[in-house]
């Protein structure tokens, strides 16, 4: 399966609008909170856990999606609410805590619901894998095509809330896709040592569906992998588990001191950049022109600096406004 | 007092622990970034160096397991201490903790014991929205079969530990991420405190009277302590004299303490971070009224949470969250007084 132009440029947009989302994201939650790193200072509120280099398990897959498939994220969430489109300005407005935001800042980074494209993510490892197989359901008694895809973290992977819903949407046949953004570390814990195989792919054998291990970071290969998983999600073939392996450029939350990381990881894994990687290949090989692909990435950047702008300038909440939607 | 420093919360903590595993070979630990990191919150920093991988085991993100292994470890003759890095990750595991921890002494007529230490970090303030920043005292107070400790400064995060370590029942240490002097996170000042260097242990169920004080009693734990000292501050330039007291347990829950303060004071004011309702305020009042309702000059206040999920943003976090100012307003009210 091989991405068309448009799919191409759609995956740029998508990865360039995030990481740029994620550098800008850096430099503004850090402000207030350095030289001394307060994490209750400053403009930005809360934990911020930021997903550089993880752009291919987010482009790869939503380019395959609609809005009216189901998208749940985890705690690192926003490189896929972006490629899922939600709402950059609500969702930036939310994360800065403002009235403006998603959900008038109840919810913030790790809590972000955009029912307009069926996006939700959690802050609890693993949470997602059982609403997506719910989306699925959902899908499958309304008679529709839609499809559901959990992400989770390689650490994810070991939690039963992961293993239950495996089962579950196997033995039910539902139209949900479960991919393993796999960056190598657990917060500081790292894959060798908290998982008996090497490869979560494998795991699929055990719950009877298709297991796709996807190396390197590989755009394309994500592109492939998540393509036929959605086909057959939408063809009534059941469920698909695809493990990506992936990096984190930053650490696991924004003043993480990254004692258990080598120092020299980060660089290694910057110099086979999956963005660079992806427009490398569409130019040299898809007729994209250098000059698409910078109208891509400016006008990419443009849409975040607009977002940070919304958010800078909204309101902040009234203080009790914190007692509102309690209940539906 | 030649041997003291002032430590913070989780060095307090950590010398605890260090020294129980000197002394015994039987205590380990293990949870989620225990080993080289340290502990999230720094509950487990250097303990790695000292005592090695087999007995400060970093674990998957599989809570369900390795607290349910922490159980059976401690039916088999260690005692496991066992860290849950947010208490709101309970959801996860609450099977391994509330049916097999707190039920297997009494399901086995007292012929085993679990005596696992279960430490987890609580509270909010820094904006970590509601599925990071929940205190949940009462929801594990609310079940038979776990003790269960809140310390509000380094002595007793040291002395409640120890206890816990070599008490043999489940014990649910809950420390306040805000108590525990972290580098990246604001905490008061005197969360920090004079530190024995030897082994001490602060019996359970022993309330300590922070401030003595004949017109009001506030009762408060863990963060809310340090609310009520500065509250009872305000109220004193005010002609008020608060008697503050802090619970440090749960369970067991030192009743005679509120009482002994109450009949003197007549005024009952109850401060906790957790939620209101059916919570650790409700408790402490009915221990009160259920003795002598004659005991109260005025209606009991409380002071917490409302039962709302926690809000991310900063204004509405803070609008919910327990401070002095609440709480001198709540003593206001005790006295008849329109808070200021």
């Amino acid at each position: 399966m091989e991405p068309t132009k448009n799919q191409l440029l759609w995956m740029y947009d998508a990865m360039a609008k995030a990481r740029y989302y994620e550098d800008t994201m850096a430099k503004a939650y850090m402000e207030g909170k350095s030289p001394k790193f307060d994490i209750g200072a400053g403009p930005v509120p809360g934990e911020m856990h930021l997903s550089a280099g993880q752009e291919p398990c987010a482009a790869g897959v939503c380019v395959h999606l609609r809005f009216d498939d189901t998208v749940t994220a985890t705690h690192r969430p926003h490189h896929v609410a972006i490629a899922k489109g939600v709402d950059l300005n609500k969702m930036t407005a939310e994360i800065y805590g403002k009235r403006s935001g998603l959900a008038g800042g109840r919810g913030g980074h790790m809590h972000l619901f955009d029912p307009a494209v069926n996006f939700a993510c959690s802050g609890i490892i693993g949470e997602s894998a059982g609403p997506a197989t719910g989306a699925g359901l959902a899908a499958k008694l309304q008679g529709t095509d839609a499809v559901a895809v959990a992400y989770l973290g390689e650490g994810a992977a070991n939690q039963g809330a992961f293993h239950e819903a495996l089962n579950l949407a196997s033995l039910w046949q539902l139209p949900v896709i479960f991919v393993i953004e796999d960056n190598a570390w657990g917060i500081s814990v790292p894959k060798s040592k908290s998982t008996a195989v090497p490869d979560n792919s494998v795991r699929a054998q055990g719950y009877n569906m298709p297991g796709v291990h996807v190396a390197d970071n590989d755009t394309l290969k994500v592109f492939e992998a998540a393509g036929e998983a959605v086909e057959r999600a939408r063809r009534g073939d059941g469920p698909t588990l695809i493990e990506v392996q992936t990096y984190r450029y930053y650490g696991h939350f924004q003043g993480d001191p990254e004692v258990y990381r080598p120092k020299d990881e980060v660089a290694h894994l910057k110099a086979r950049d999956p963005i660079d990687r992806l427009r490398k290949h569409m130019i040299d090989q898809a007729g994209v022109t250098e000059a698409e692909a910078d109208e891509a990435l400016s006008q990419a950047q443009a849409e975040v600096d607009a977002a940070f702008e919304f958010a800078r300038q909204s309101d902040d909440p009234a203080p009790e406004d914190a007692l509102e939607h309690v209940f539906a | 007092m030649p041997n003291n420093r002032v430590l913070t919360g989780s060095r307090a903590m950590v010398e605890a622990i260090a020294q129980e595993m000197r002394a015994d070979p039987k205590v380990f630990v293990m949870g989620e970034d225990v080993g080289p990191y340290g502990g999230i919150f720094s509950s487990t920093t250097g303990l790695l160096d000292e005592f090695g991988e087999e007995r400060v085991r970093d674990t998957p993100i599989s809570e369900t397991a390795f607290i349910g292994a922490g159980v059976g470890a401690a039916m088999a003759g260690m005692r496991p201490i066992v860290e849950l890095m947010f208490v709101d990750f309970f959801g996860v595991c609450m099977d391994a903790i509330y049916n097999l921890a707190a039920k297997n002494t009494y399901f086995s007529g007292g012929n085993c014991k679990v005596p696992m230490v279960l430490m987890t970090a609580t509270g909010g303030g820094y904006n970590d929205a509601g599925q990071h920043s929940q205190t949940l005292h009462a929801t594990f107070a609310h079940l038979p079969g776990m003790k269960v400790v809140a310390p509000s400064n380094a002595y007793d995060a040291k002395g409640l530990m120890t206890s816990a370590i070599r008490d043999d029942s489940p014990v649910l240490y809950m420390f306040h991420k805000g108590l525990q002097g972290l580098a990246w996170m604001a905490a008061p000042e005197e969360a920090s405190t004079e530190v024995p260097e030897d082994a001490y242990s602060i019996p359970f169920g022993e309330a300590k009277v922070v401030r003595e004080g004949r017109d009001v009693t506030i009762v408060a734990i863990s963060m809310t302590v340090h609310h009520a000292r500065a509250a009872a501050e305000a109220l004193a330039a005010e002609g008020v004299d608060a008697e503050v007291i802090d619970l440090r347990s749960l369970v067991p829950l030192d009743r005679e303490a509120v009482l002994k303060s109450v009949r003197k004071t007549g005024r009952l004011v109850v401060a906790d971070e957790d939620y209101r309702n059916f919570g650790l305020t409700a408790e402490v009042i009915a221990s009160v009224v259920e003795t002598d309702p004659g005991l109260l000059r005025s209606p009991p206040r409380r002071v917490a949470f409302p039962d709302i999920p926690i809000p991310y943003s900063r204004p509405m976090e803070q609008f919910a969250l327990p401070d002095a100012d609440k709480i001198r307003a709540a003593v206001q009210q005790t006295l008849g007084k329109a808070a200021a």
